[in-house]
């Protein structure tokens, strides 16, 4: 057992992470390249017209998987910061820091093509409703998230500060998903759910859930980018940071 | 060409279509091209702090 706990804190060292970062990076984005082209073409050219809303609902394959995407790294981070002021690993901070920004990005495309799709089929762009007003929290909390770790100029106060921050914010989370069920909402309710199944025929559902693995790969992709940066960042008077190959050169 | 045409008029629906996924597109390409220039930005300073210390020290 103490084996097992030894190896996983080897990977929380961030001069050993850093290279596996790149490995899965890479891995990442070339099965998120592969599938969005798979998915829009799907998007496009494979999910029939819709009988109700025509082409019009296509914006299904982006908003969709930006809403649950912008959800699931929320929590990630949360875990990561869970991590971090339990085990006082410093990487786990650097995760939580480097998912953010993707995190608001798909927050924001989630709020953004919303409001492409409200226009044609409510008649407003915004409406203040609970799902649409719990999502523009969460956007808040990454911006904030990201201005609190910009402001605290002490790397060690900012990551905790930063984590309680987001342990805190972690109860919009539930209130996001499960709006729909607790108020009236304009917004419609889940299409897919876990209890019954999908309510879509199943081509579309299958592009959504292509595109929503391509969202996956693009976040795990960027993440890992940024993750190597904030860790060259923090390491640059380290003996190994001056010794890689890219910076040796 | 008519269906080309047919293609981008979304069934009247394209302003919201492409406005959707035509902003999604550019942010999922600003998002790694910024991160490509961060990173080669980040490697360049580290370079010169080396070469800086390399200096200082002898």
């Amino acid at each position: 057992m103490s084996s097992r706990i030894l190896n996983w804190f080897k990977f929380a060292s961030p001069a050993t992470f850093y290279p596996l970062a790149g490995t899965i990076g890479r891995a990442a984005a070339a099965v998120a390249v592969v599938l969005l082209a798979v998915g829009l073409y799907m998007s496009f050219f494979v999910a029939p017209t819709d009988y109700k809303q025509g082409e019009g609902y296509r914006i299904i394959f982006v908003h969709v998987p930006a809403a649950w995407m912008s959800m699931f790294i929320y929590v990630v981070m949360a875990f990561w910061a869970a991590t971090g002021l339990v085990f006082r690993t410093r990487l786990s901070f650097m995760m939580a820091r480097a998912l953010a920004p993707t995190g608001a990005l798909m927050t924001f495309i989630a709020l953004w093509t919303g409001a492409f799709w409200g226009k044609p089929m409510w008649g407003a762009w915004w409406v203040w409703d609970a799902r649409l007003t719990s999502e523009l929290i969460l956007f808040f909390l990454y911006v904030g998230y990201i201005a609190l770790q910009g402001a605290i100029p002490d790397v060690r106060r900012g990551d905790r500060a930063g984590a309680i921050l987001l342990l805190v914010g972690v109860v919009n989370i539930p209130i996001i998903y499960f709006s729909v069920k607790w108020w009236n909402t304009l917004h419609q309710g889940a299409s897919v759910s876990i209890t019954k199944g999908s309510s879509m025929a199943a081509v579309m559902l299958e592009t959504m859930l292509i595109m929503t693995f391509a969202f996956w790969a693009y976040a795990i992709a960027v993440a890992m980018a940024r993750v190597r940066l904030i860790i060259l960042e923090r390491e640059r008077d380290t003996r190994w940071v001056s010794e890689l190959p890219e910076v040796a050169g | 060409m008519d269906s080309v045409k047919a293609f981008f008029h979304m069934g009247g629906y394209a302003l919201y279509v492409w406005g959707s996924f035509g902003v999604t597109a550019l942010l999922m390409v600003a998002e790694p091209v910024a991160l490509a220039r961060q990173r080669k930005a980040m490697i360049r300073r580290l370079r010169r702090l080396i070469r800086l210390e390399s200096e200082y020290s002898s």
